[in-house]
């Protein structure tokens, strides 16, 4: 590994931080739009201008934003997530049940539609034209077009209540065997992937389609490579930079899958976690639960750009 | 010596049957929205039968929802929820992507750098979660879904605005009216935008769909359009008990969404190649 590429990977990281500080600004005051309403939610009907102004001066809402940020920030690099004020509870705790089952549905659903993406994306590449292609590319534009929650009623429909093969709802109790954990994840997984499977059947396809079009492919043909020869040594190496930031950006799209999907299925995840908490407008909860997922994401999305670095064969 | 006029230009084109199916689709679904008022048997909010969950009849063409109210009716007005703050939205995001895309692309360096930087933020945070964190902080008034969709939709059409002008910038007839002492606004409305035109209203179809999708996708949460409106994606929620028997009242709103997402992207994949080849 040369220096050119540390400090590639080492701009790349820096970006990734400064995004996560702006991000954490826009968070912020985004949620701080509009002043007072969690003293005004917590006390509800009982409201009165002075109760009000009271229950903020003890929750310390009086203080100016800034302030505010910063203590926030510094809680969050800390350890400290704060405290929900509408479950009376710190959302250390709260995010510590939910975050582990959001998790187990993320890791599932991409172990499942990433090898099967790409592989249909790559399929179709190599037999670009034919029925296998035109079948696919229907297929993806069809599942580009419809909603998760679409997808969802339409199953539970179909599987829970049609033939009555699986659990409308995805809780699941701790005693619960081996074969209630899997039925009751089916559903929710197969809209997961369904989802974000499309966007990456798309994005490897044509980067594979753009990498065939180049001169030392071309060369490859003439040496009389096999067609299946010249996707997977020449083209395929070649395009795991567009492929690995297609993956990384239909991430954003799961994790809007994911937000959907809990709900649906009632899922008690950290994406209905923070669904209840924009309903019942518990700021400190709705913060970090954003800072958590945006974090993830960054994460992701930086990881892809390494890969892609590390994948140029024109850097080593 | 005489001038004479130009030829007309023709179409170098065929439609396809299946983009002509789908700009029926589209226009169809326009139309409802734009004469919603005049299509509606019964006033939105109105409980008109005792019978929730009713079929299909005579009266209530698509059957009654979960307070016995007309689904044909609320199917209609909620396109226009659906497509009007969807439209609305886009036209913003537009006017603001659009317009910086160019000027970044006309006037580069630092300008550009700064403004690609800061713009670059707003992709670290995911559409839904976004959308989520405005609606927490504002309200789920129609104002803030039209606000929320213009901030999570302008970076795009500011980014692929910016990577096609960029590129018409570098050619030789841009040189030429700068050489002539074309200022950078002349060049960026005359010059790069009557190029760039057609890919960019591609684009634009696409950003739609998502458009229409997240906003379906929040209502659907209980967080966009607020009872007693509806719209699709609300229908859905509303309606979900009626599942359990197959009811018309989730299926149909459903159907609609699908119907009019699926036309655009059908549409646009079925574009003229001149304007796809620069799309990709």
């Amino acid at each position: 590994m040369n220096k050119r590429i540390l400090e590639m990977i080492g701009g790349r990281l820096a970006v990734a931080i400064l995004s996560l500080f702006l991000v954490s600004l826009a968070v912020f005051f985004i949620t701080e739009l509009l002043p007072g309403d969690t003293a005004q939610e917590l006390l509800g009907q009982a409201v009165t201008t002075e109760a009000a102004a009271q229950l903020r001066e003890t929750l310390g809402l009086d203080r100016p934003a800034i302030l505010r940020y910063f203590e926030w920030v510094f809680g969050l690099l800390t350890g400290d997530l704060g405290y929900s004020h509408v479950s009376d509870r710190p959302v250390a705790s709260l995010v510590a049940e939910r975050l582990p089952n959001s998790l187990t549905l993320a890791a599932i659903t991409m172990a499942i539609t990433i090898p099967l993406a790409l592989g249909l994306g790559i399929f179709a590449a190599i037999w670009k034209g034919s029925i296998f292609d035109r079948a696919i590319s229907s297929v993806a534009i069809m599942l580009v077009s419809f909603p998760e929650f679409m997808i969802a009623t339409l199953l539970v429909m179909w599987l829970s209540v049609y033939l009555q093969w699986l659990p409308a709802l995805s809780f699941i109790p701790a005693t619960a065997d081996f074969r209630t954990i899997v039925l009751a994840f089916i559903m929710p997984v197969s809209v997961l992937v369904f989802g974000s499977c499309s966007q990456m059947i798309r994005l490897s396809r044509a980067a594979i389609a753009d990498a065939m079009a180049t001169p030392y492919v071309e060369m490859a043909m003439l040496k009389g490579a096999s067609r299946s020869r010249m996707v997977l040594r020449h083209a395929l190496p070649n395009s795991v930079a567009p492929i690995v930031n297609s993956v990384a950006l239909s991430m954003s799209g799961l994790l809007g899958g994911v937000i959907i999907v809990e709900t649906v299925f009632n899922y008690p995840g950290l994406a209905k976690l923070m669904v209840d908490g924009v309903t019942t407008r518990d700021m400190p909860l709705i913060q970090t639960c954003s800072m958590i997922f945006c974090g993830f994401y960054l994460v992701l999305i930086t990881a892809a750009d390494i890969i892609a670095i590390l994948s140029n064969p024109r850097l080593r | 010596m005489t001038v004479s006029a130009a030829p007309r230009r023709k179409l170098r084109f065929q439609i396809r049957p299946i983009a002509a199916i789908c700009l029926a689709v589209v226009l169809f679904w326009a139309a409802v929205a734009l004469f919603a008022p005049l299509l509606v048997h019964y006033p939105v909010g109105d409980m008109v039968s005792y019978d929730y969950f009713g079929p299909m009849s005579k009266e209530y063409w698509l059957g009654t929802d979960y307070l016995g109210r007309d689904i044909y009716s609320r199917l209609i007005v909620g396109a226009r929820y659906t497509i009007g703050i969807a439209f609305v939205g886009l036209i913003l995001a537009a006017l603001i992507g659009v317009t910086l895309g160019l000027l970044a692309a006309a006037f580069g360096g630092v300008f550009d750098t700064i403004l690609s930087r800061a713009i670059d933020t707003f992709v670290g945070i995911p559409n839904l979660l976004l959308a989520l964190v405005i609606v927490a902080g504002g309200g789920s008034s129609i104002p803030i879904l039209i606000g929320a969709i213009t901030i999570i939709f302008f970076p795009g059409c500011y980014r692929f605005t910016r990577s096609m002008a960029v590129n018409v910038n570098a050619l030789d007839f841009i040189s030429v009216a700068r050489a002539r002492g074309e200022g950078n606004f002349y060049v960026m409305i005359h010059e790069i935008l009557p190029n760039i035109v057609g890919p960019i209203m591609a684009d634009l179809g696409l950003r739609f769909v998502h458009i229409i999708l997240l906003l379906s996708g929040l209502s659907f949460l209980g967080l966009g359009v607020q009872p007693p409106n509806a719209d699709w994606g609300a229908m859905v929620r509303e309606n979900m008990i009626g599942i359990s028997y197959g009811s018309p009242a989730v299926v149909v709103p459903s159907l609609a969404l699908a119907s009019l997402a699926l036309a655009i992207n059908l549409l646009i994949d079925n574009l003229p190649q001149r304007i796809r080849d620069q799309l990709e």
